[in-house]
């Protein structure tokens, strides 16, 4: 159904984006996301009333609170009220939910945010409630760990190689080189603290806008020309850890081959999904094309997707790129994939 | 409904009726800006106000925003510790986990000079003396006992000061006062 029809989808770009990240922010949601929003609406010159839909995505489990969002609705200023939605997911699919929003022909302007503040609590045991509640959650596997069972069958399979790993850490950053990278200590075999992501506090928001509106606010609109989203069993233990057949179909599907590819964001949190993430999607794994930027090293569960688009609208903002694929993940091992292809427009 | 064959070497052993995975999770909450500053000032009596940037609206207690705009609001003002009953509620029936004498008032307090109201306990007051409009005073724990905690106030009690007028109080007086206004 969301097979890439030129000429039949309604033409949307993200026109504006804002975002923050720290290691620890003391600030509330609300006052996090209140500068971030106020930011992209300012940047645009909309105000709340002119905005079609508003879209948003964050955990309660991160918040340690029932029904978070509906606090921080007091960043946006729902008076009067508006049309608004929530995802408990990355805001990626915050995102997604607002395209087809688009789509539907409702909107023609539109405000998607996320946020998450990983930091008052283990997000090591946060995201081991999102497991499969009877016979995977009551054993508490830490999200390190469930990620070296993965490694561990891609190694042993032969998918990937340590070196491969180590030099995938360089190339994120995380190390400088091999030497350093086989110094560390293994801290969920076989993963080291370089194979594994960093977390921040952070959010981020951006403008939408269909076509007619969009050239009005943004000298150069970055136009989603495909976006597709696909989910691998929530029970790895049905799953074949060593391919992630969802990116795969969402990559095809989201039209990544239908051109050359300037820049990739990939939303990879670990070494292995990153390695993993180029080989499923056909992507060169000593990359030609260049990664814009590393949630590895600034990980915010529910932002990091949507932070990734955001980060590949900006490529097209500044000129650097004119075909830039965005990429989110949710779920553990790689379970649900985004997969979004922005253009500036050149020819 | 289908019938379930266990495995046969399961056979004689006490099928499970029930599993419990019981979930714990620990956080560290930090009150965020505007929060802290009112619990810092709490802690020593006094009661704070957000400011508006907006319209000058006063906001008790303050979160740092204002909800109505979705702007910061950084601009502290220091509330008197009076104020009127704007609605209230008589429970007969207890709360688990809350150890409150039967009846007990809790009822919206509207400080003097705030424009929306905060959830808390009336004492000293009989359920049918109580009533919208009537003037209240905080009633603190001992000095020794405060700390920054929304405890530190143990109820709200009558003044003996002749009401406010019913279309004055609570949500009524900001609809009065903002009429011709936009968002009242």
């Amino acid at each position: 159904m969301h097979e890439r029809q030129a000429g039949k989808m309604r033409k949307v770009a993200i026109v504006a984006a804002a975002s923050r990240q720290e290691e620890i922010m003391l600030d509330t949601e609300v006052e996090m996301m209140i500068p971030l929003i106020s930011e992209v609406r300012n940047k645009v010159g909309l105000d709340q009333s002119e905005l079609g839909f508003t879209c948003s995505g964050s955990s309660d489990f991160l918040a340690g609170q029932a029904f978070s969002f509906v606090m921080t609705l007091d960043a946006v200023g729902p008076v009067p009220p508006i049309v608004e939605s929530h995802v408990e997911m990355d805001g990626a699919w915050a995102f997604y939910e607002t395209w087809v929003k688009f789509q539907m022909g409702v909107i023609d302007t539109a405000i998607v945010y996320s946020y998450g503040k990983p930091s008052p609590g283990s997000l090591q045991d946060v995201l081991s409630t999102q497991l499969d509640p009877y016979y995977v959650a009551p054993l508490w596997p830490d999200a390190h760990s469930v990620a070296a069972l993965q490694a561990r069958l891609l190694l042993e399979d032969g998918v990937v190689t340590s070196d491969q790993l180590a030099d995938c850490a360089i190339r994120t950053g995380t190390v400088d080189n091999r030497e350093e990278y086989f110094s560390q200590p293994i801290i969920a075999d076989p993963l080291r603290q370089a194979d594994c992501p960093t977390y921040a506090d952070g959010g981020v928001a951006m403008i939408l806008a269909s076509e007619g509106k969009a050239e009005e606010l943004c000298d150069r609109p970055a136009w989603i020309t495909g976006i597709d989203h696909r989910i691998d069993s929530h029970h790895f233990g049905v799953r074949d850890l060593t391919a992630v057949p969802s990116v795969r179909l969402a990559a095809q599907k989201a039209g990544v081959h239908d051109g050359p590819i300037d820049v990739t964001e990939l939303h990879a949190a670990y070494t292995t999904h990153d390695l993993l993430l180029r080989k499923e999607m056909g992507l060169p794994e000593i990359p030609d094309i260049p990664q814009g930027s590393y949630p590895i090293k600034a990980d915010t569960l529910m932002a990091s997707g949507l932070l990734r688009i955001a980060e590949a609208a900006r490529s097209i903002w500044g000129g650097d790129a004119n075909r830039v694929l965005a990429h989110a993940t949710a779920g553990p091992v790689l379970q649900q994939n985004l997969v979004c292809v922005l253009e500036g427009g050149d020819n | 409904m289908t019938e379930i064959r266990l495995p046969s070497s399961l056979d004689g052993i006490e099928p499970v009726q029930s599993v419990r995975t019981p979930i714990r999770m620990e956080y560290t909450f930090t009150p965020g800006v505007a929060a802290q500053t009112y619990l810092r000032a709490f802690g020593n009596k006094k009661i704070l106000g957000n400011v508006s940037p907006v319209d000058g609206a006063i906001l008790v207690p303050p979160r740092g925003a204002d909800p109505r705009h979705g702007v910061l609001c950084e601009e502290f003002v220091e509330m008197s510790h009076t104020g009127h009953v704007g609605s209230y509620c008589v429970t007969n029936v207890p709360i688990p986990g809350r150890d409150l004498d039967l009846p007990y008032i809790s009822a919206w307090i509207f400080l003097d000079g705030a424009d929306i109201g905060f959830l808390n306990l009336v004492a000293e007051c009989p359920p049918e003396k109580c009533r919208i409009g009537m003037r209240v005073e905080a009633v603190w724990k001992p000095d020794e006992e405060i700390g920054m905690t929304a405890e530190n106030i143990l109820y709200w009690r009558p003044t003996g000061e002749p009401d406010i007028p019913f279309e004055a109080a609570g949500v009524r007086g900001w609809h009065a006062r903002k009429a011709g206004g936009e968002n009242a």
